[in-house]
């Protein structure tokens, strides 16, 4: 095993993976604890300091983009540049300088971005905020990411391309699309930071939240399943469960995705045949969603005394079935008469972090309790930390969307209510009151998620430091490679 | 037969059938929207003829500026949904058309905050003045965040024609041209086209600010005067008491 193991470290390109997982762990911590601070904010408004660079304002997109960006890209990177390797048997294309160019394009963009916000310099986009020369930027770290892959998977020693890649492609080759198409924009001049968008109102609309919910779709997503078709029969020592259902999930979720980011436009000055047609492929869309789900659970057949023996894949099974949760829901408040009552609450947010701490972060999270040590040609430091961690991040996660699931529909509820006489029966700053105690509720949730994530990156540097110390000679030959 | 398997052992025949996949959907639903005219409703004034929706002034756009530049979306949205219950708690529903000369457009997705998409004219300037520096000294229960810096800071209108002549790039009727000129004071009327030429930009900035005076202090303009002269201009524009009742509902 340990043989076999640092012969891979020579065969492929280990480095670059071990830099953006590590980077991926930094910036989990930043972005979360940036999330725990404004979710506070909200809860102690005087938190604000009356410091500009700290107001929720401007630190919320460096928490969307922390976590998006430099936690999930990073881990994206990582393990797209690990699974591309180890499923074409091939070695990382581009030579040292390339995978590098990308690590350091990437992260410098996400922390330039964010040192930004707080400066004030901003698109005003959600999820897109990033001022104008970054977009640029993004866009040919994007394009060599790409050439890497792409010339990877072509040099591949296997005759099929594996499943997780079809994935990772199709968020590459979406994200591209998005990314470009979103950011259009003139800028005041060439020495200004500043850009105005080349869109106006209805179809700038339009254009941001097909691109704001296939961030979601590709992103947070298709990429993740990837990251699911791989780390999850690796981890249960099982095939995935069935080969038609990764087929019919693929090209159905990559097909109807794009259809859906119009229901986040509901009831607004969009035409009506846009919001009807996004609701309609939301609803569809339960069914490759949940199709993956399956898939992924079920690959665990047979083999599901792990679960009680094994951290990792209960960290990898509760992801999934937040998945299936957050997929279930997501279509429910697609429709009008629902998102009526649920857009502009915090029962959105609620839903994101579902997805976004339930879904995206356990099934990265899973996949560097399995690949780090892997990396490092050792074990993990410690299983109980990973139980441990497990715990924090499911109580965390469940405490943070039922005080959101309060707020929100409590919210939407006093919105619409009218007494007797057919009067509003609540002004608005009622609801504001009515919301502290759960968003007190909600800030504790992240914090408990957050005290895994130190939980986590303690355990993973005793465990690198460990190997370091037990065979300098291995992690002398993987620092060459 | 046509087999799954030639798709998984050749690369680019997978690259090209994703991009087919997931190009559809946007292809669809965006692109007509630029070709559709019903999108954005045509508002003019039942009497004169003038359009109602103008673009901003020099001054309101530097307020939009800093508008997003503090991020006022991520908490309020300007986009009211026609229900019963937002008719009545900030009035008629939002038309396409009053957002059309956004860029970017700042409907949000949170309401932290109210909407604010007709808070224009709700309250006085000193009222504003008063909520953005301290919101809890005019309303006790709010969450809002103070923002004393924007009454002490110098507003920066330096670049204000760069501005102006990007917005231009972007579709924004402001004029350079004596023929772009003309062409505003048919659409708009003569004394807003006065206030949409670049060449004049400065001028019309300062004016509004001595005129409107709206942080209190008419020695000093602030980023407070951009700020709530863009705040005053919310929702205003177009006066729904000029059209019948159920005049917009064609457009929906």
């Amino acid at each position: 095993m340990a043989h076999s193991a640092a012969l891979s470290s020579e065969q492929y390109n280990y480095e670059i993976v071990k830099k953006f997982a590590i980077a991926s762990i930094f910036w989990g911590i930043l972005g979360m604890s940036a999330g725990v601070y404004i979710a506070s904010e909200l809860a102690w408004p005087f938190l604000n300091f009356d410091i500009a660079q700290i107001t929720f304002g401007r630190l919320r997109p460096l928490h969307t983009s922390g976590v998006i960006f430099g936690f999930g890209g990073n881990a994206l990177f990582a393990t797209s540049y690990y699974v591309v390797q180890r499923t074409c048997q091939a070695r990382l294309a581009g030579g040292t300088f390339w995978p590098n160019f990308t690590f350091w394009g990437w992260n410098l963009s996400v922390l330039i971005a964010g040192v930004l916000y707080l400066f004030g310099y901003t698109q005003g986009r959600e999820y897109a905020e990033p001022v104008w020369f970054i977009d640029i930027a993004i866009t040919v770290v994007w394009v060599v990411y790409f050439l890497i892959f792409t010339i990877t998977l072509i040099k591949r020693n296997q005759p099929h391309i594996y499943v997780a890649n079809w994935f990772y492609m199709s968020f590459i080759l979406a994200t591209a699309l998005l990314h470009i198409f979103n950011n259009l924009a003139v800028p005041v001049s060439f020495t200004s930071l500043e850009s105005y968008s080349l869109f106006s109102g209805a179809q700038d609309a339009m254009t941001q939240w097909w691109y704001g919910h296939n961030a979601v779709g590709f992103f947070l997503t298709a990429a993740f399943l990837g990251m699911m078709y791989y780390f999850v029969p690796k981890q249960a020592g099982r095939p995935v469960y069935s080969y038609r259902l990764s087929i019919i999930h693929f090209w159905a979720l990559s097909f109807m995705y794009m259809w859906v980011g119009t229901h986040h436009l509901h009831w607004t000055a969009i035409p009506d045949w846009t919001s009807t047609l996004a609701a309609t492929f939301s609803i569809l869309l339960l069914m490759p969603s949940w199709g993956g789900m399956i898939n992924g659970i079920m690959t665990l057949s047979g083999a599901w005394d792990k679960l009680r023996t094994d951290p990792i894949m209960m960290f990898m099974i509760t992801a999934l079935s937040f998945y299936g949760m957050s997929t279930f829901e997501g279509p429910m408040m697609s429709l009008k008469s629902v998102n009526a009552l649920s857009h502009y609450t915090d029962w959105t947010v609620g839903h994101v972090h579902s997805g976004a701490l339930g879904w995206v972060a356990m099934i990265s999270i899973a996949s560097f309790y399995h690949m780090i040590p892997r990396l490092w040609n050792t074990t993990l430091y410690s299983t109980q930390l990973v139980y441990t961690h497990f715990f924090l991040a499911t109580i965390g996660t469940i405490l943070y969307i039922t005080a959101l699931w309060v707020s929100g529909i409590g919210q939407g509820l006093m919105l619409r209510a009218f007494d007797e006489y057919g009067n509003l029966a609540y002004t608005f700053v009622e609801t504001v009151a009515f919301m502290h105690g759960p968003l007190v509720a909600r800030a504790v949730g992240g914090l408990f998620f957050l005290s895994g994530m130190f939980v986590m990156a303690y355990n993973i540097y005793m465990t690198i430091t460990r190997a370091k110390q037990e065979e300098p000679v291995s992690a002398t030959a993987a620092a060459q490679a | 037969m046509f087999k799954h398997e030639s798709i998984e052992t050749n690369s680019g025949l997978l690259i090209v059938l994703t991009l087919v996949a997931i190009s559809i959907g946007g292809l669809v639903e965006i692109v007509p929207l630029h070709y559709i005219n019903e999108t954005v409703e045509d508002v003019k004034d039942p009497v004169t003829g003038v359009e109602l929706v103008r673009p901003y002034t020099p001054l309101e756009q530097r307020g939009r500026d800093i508008y997003i530049r503090e991020g006022c979306y991520t908490c309020h949205s300007q986009m009211i949904r026609p229900f019963r219950d937002e008719d009545l708690r900030y009035g008629h529903y939002s038309l396409a058309a009053e957002s059309k000369f956004d860029h970017p457009f700042q409907w949000g997705s949170k309401r932290t905050g109210p909407d604010l998409a007709r808070v224009g004219g709700k309250y006085s300037n000193e009222w504003q003045v008063a909520h953005l520096v301290a919101p809890r000294s005019v309303v006790p229960e709010s969450i809002m965040p103070n923002y004393p810096w924007l009454l002490e800071n110098n507003l920066q209108y330096a670049d204000i024609k760069d501005r102006m002549i990007a917005l231009k790039r972007v579709g924004v009727p402001y004029s350079l041209t004596k023929v772009e000129y003309e062409s505003n004071v048919k659409r708009f009327g003569e004394d807003v086209a006065k206030k949409l030429d670049i060449n004049t930009a400065e001028n019309n900035l300062m004016a509004q600010a001595q005129k409107g005076n709206y942080d209190g202090n008419p020695n000093k303009l602030t980023e407070m005067d951009a700020l709530v002269a863009y705040l005053q201009v919310l929702g205003t524009m177009v006066d729904f008491k000029k059209f019948d009742e159920d005049h917009f509902i064609q457009f929906r």
